[in-house]
């Protein structure tokens, strides 16, 4: 119920200031997924379906797929690993760890590509060592799985940190007491304590995955049905004028974010404490 | 029955000193309260007979076994953290398992007898009925308790308790304390207590060390501690006291403003404070004998007692009587009254300080 409060705006700025963030969001964020629905069922479902069918479009879904598959459980320990020991433990260095788990966020994706490729390119610093060992990185799986790892890294240490700082030592200091293992405490402690919030970071880090195209588009190459990852293949099949299927493959991803969305807000809710204060961001 | 040996301790965090050569004897079955203002030492005291802290040098045994070279978890200790660190994510029933469920296999008791010994567990500390709940479903003095009980579950060698009472209001904490007591009395398991409160210590322990700076300034059972201080520390620390500022010369304190002349053999020559409790002051009409005369600033009830602030000089005095002297000798702020000390001790100025 709109109140008359002690702020004392007026109706009309009120009513103005609604529909003006109303509109915004209609324009930027409703209107486009609408759009890309509309497009990709233009030419009917059948369309649909079969320019999902077509080889290189299942390649790339497959090359996301598993370029998910490690880079998600990859970020998932890197993160557990680094908020136990940030949150649990002093020791030295440990504000520089901090910012450079923050790196990848300020660093453009692009440029985090390239520096890939002149660590492990033809030209670059390891190129020669790896060709010779008939290891390729650039334009291949590896170099798509690197730097996907680097770009996503942040996504569950940072949603961890605070929570695990903010629950410090004395549970854990406790189960030791009561005679319990490192092992067992971090397994029946630590975790279930954590699992909520580790959860959501790891959607959170899924999702960005699926999604990168910055840096996986410098490392790629473009090899069709061999090195595009979904967001590529959009790209690609756009460019081709091949409107349909590109936006049914955008609508793909549409779908994993509105996924993401509903399990993140259903975290929330339920869960809202044991995500921690970063939750809510 | 397991005592605690604990020889010239020594513990430092960075520049701070925690512990400065401790030492300590803790009997058998014994209640033993760590008394000190925060900062003294007292707590990483605790932590380090429990495992949590390595010490830089002393021994530590605890039924005549050394300890320092053994983790947390083969010290066969029971723990009460301060804010009780139950496990949020785990009932009550499996907060006060987890000791037993953590051990290996071979030493493990069955799911049944676990149960059976948490019923037990429950019973002990009161709370039947409740080992379904989560932790945060329970009141402060309920999580204390189960606390208490998760501790107890592994029938622990000696029983480490930090700051039992510090997170409970006024009357559930007296109410525990007097449980605490009367468990103690009956497992008979050595215990040490950690606390802030003189009060709580006093009561509650058969020996009380009065930690000050990392080191333990007495020890003691709590009426010999409260009547023979061993240093002004102890005395300021175990309850409130006058500060009355004195000149000492061959063994007699004499002091400004005031007839009064007290014995104090072996204090040096110099300037030095005579403490008297407020309870050692009695209060009488100017006329009759007396060792000072003070005038009446104001008048304060607390319960039975009525606490007056006089003045005499420069100096505050504060008397504590009974309701119906005030009335007997018509003390209102402004009147003058003589003042005359029961205990009173003397002791060095500590220089620059």
């Amino acid at each position: 119920m709109a109140r008359e409060t002690g702020i004392g705006e007026s109706r009309t700025l009120r009513a103005a200031l609604i529909a003006g963030s109303a509109g915004f969001l209609i324009l930027f964020l409703v209107l486009p997924l609408a759009f890309l629905a509309s497009e990709a069922f233009a030419a009917g479902f059948a369309a649909y379906v079969r320019s999902l069918g077509t080889p290189d479009t299942l390649a790339a879904i497959r090359l996301t797929l598993l370029v998910a598959a490690i880079a998600v459980p990859a970020n998932t320990l890197f993160g557990l690993a680094a908020s136990w020991c940030i949150a649990k433990f002093e020791f030295p260095g440990k504000n520089l760890l901090l910012t450079l788990i923050d790196l990848p966020i300020s660093v453009s994706p692009v440029i985090a590509g390239l520096v890939f490729v002149l660590i492990f390119g033809a030209q670059g610093w390891l190129g020669p060592i790896l060709s010779a060992h008939g290891i390729r990185v650039i334009f291949a799986v590896p170099g798509l799985v690197i730097a996907t790892v680097f770009v996503t890294l942040p996504f569950v240490a940072r949603q961890l940190i605070p929570l695990m700082q903010e629950q410090g030592l004395a549970e854990e200091e406790c189960a030791l007491v009561l005679g319990a293992t490192g092992w067992q405490t971090f397994w029946r402690v630590t975790l279930p304590n954590i699992r909520w919030a580790l959860l959501y970071g790891v959607l959170l880090c899924n999702a960005r995955v699926m999604g990168e195209f910055g840096a996986v588009s410098v490392v790629s190459g473009h090899i069709r049905g061999a090195t595009m990852t979904m967001p590529l293949q959009v790209e690609a099949l756009y460019q081709d004028y091949n409107v349909v299927a590109a936006f049914a493959l955008a609508s793909l991803l549409a779908l994993l974010a509105l996924i993401t969305l509903v399990i993140k807000r259903l975290l929330e809710w339920s869960h809202q404490g044991e995500i921690g204060s970063a939750g809510s961001a | 029955m397991n005592g605690i040996e604990i020889k010239n301790l020594n513990k430092r965090f960075g520049e701070t000193v925690a512990l400065d050569g401790v030492n300590l004897s803790v009997q058998p079955g014994e209640l033993l309260a760590l008394l000190g203002p925060s900062g003294s030492g007292k707590t990483t005291l605790l932590r380090v007979i429990a495992g949590l802290e390595r010490p830089e040098r002393g021994d530590l045994s605890i039924g005549g076994t050394d300890m320092l070279g053994r983790p947390p978890r083969e010290r066969g200790i029971g723990f009460v953290f301060q804010h009780y660190a139950l496990f949020r994510h785990m009932t009550v029933a499996d907060n006060i398992a987890f000791g037993l469920t953590v051990r290996a296999r071979d030493r493990r008791p069955g799911k049944r007898a676990i149960a059976a010994r948490v019923e037990e567990l429950l019973s002990l500390v009161q709370l039947d009925g409740i080992g379904g709940r989560f932790p945060p479903q329970l009141s402060g003095g309920q999580r204390q308790r189960v606390a208490l009980a998760r501790a107890l579950a592994v029938e622990p060698r000696v029983l480490l308790l930090d700051e039992p009472f510090g997170a409970l209001d006024a009357k559930v904490r007296v109410e525990l304390r007097h449980w605490l007591h009367e468990l103690h009395r009956r497992l008979g398991v050595t215990t040490v207590f950690v606390t802030h409160d003189q009060q709580e210590a006093l009561e509650l322990a058969d020996r009380v060390a009065i930690l000050n700076a990392g080191h333990i300034e007495q020890i003691g059972a709590p009426r010999e501690v409260y009547d023979n201080p061993a240093s002004s520390f102890v005395l300021e620390f175990l309850g409130e006291v006058n500060r009355m500022p004195c000149r000492v010369s061959s063994g007699k304190a004499r002091f400004a403003g005031c007839a009064l002349e007290v014995n104090c053999p072996g204090v040096p020559d110099g300037e030095a404070i005579a403490y008297a409790r407020p309870h050692a002051v009695a209060l009488c009409d100017g006329g009759e004998a007396k060792d000072c005369i003070g005038t009446v600033r104001s008048l304060s009830v607390i319960g039975l007692r009525t606490r007056i602030h006089l003045a005499y000089g420069e100096h505050a005095i504060e008397a504590d009587i009974d309701r119906s002297q005030v009335a007997a000798l018509r003390i209102v702020p402004g009147r003058q009254l003589g003042m005359r000390f029961g205990t009173i001790r003397v002791y060095p100025s500590k220089p620059a300080a």
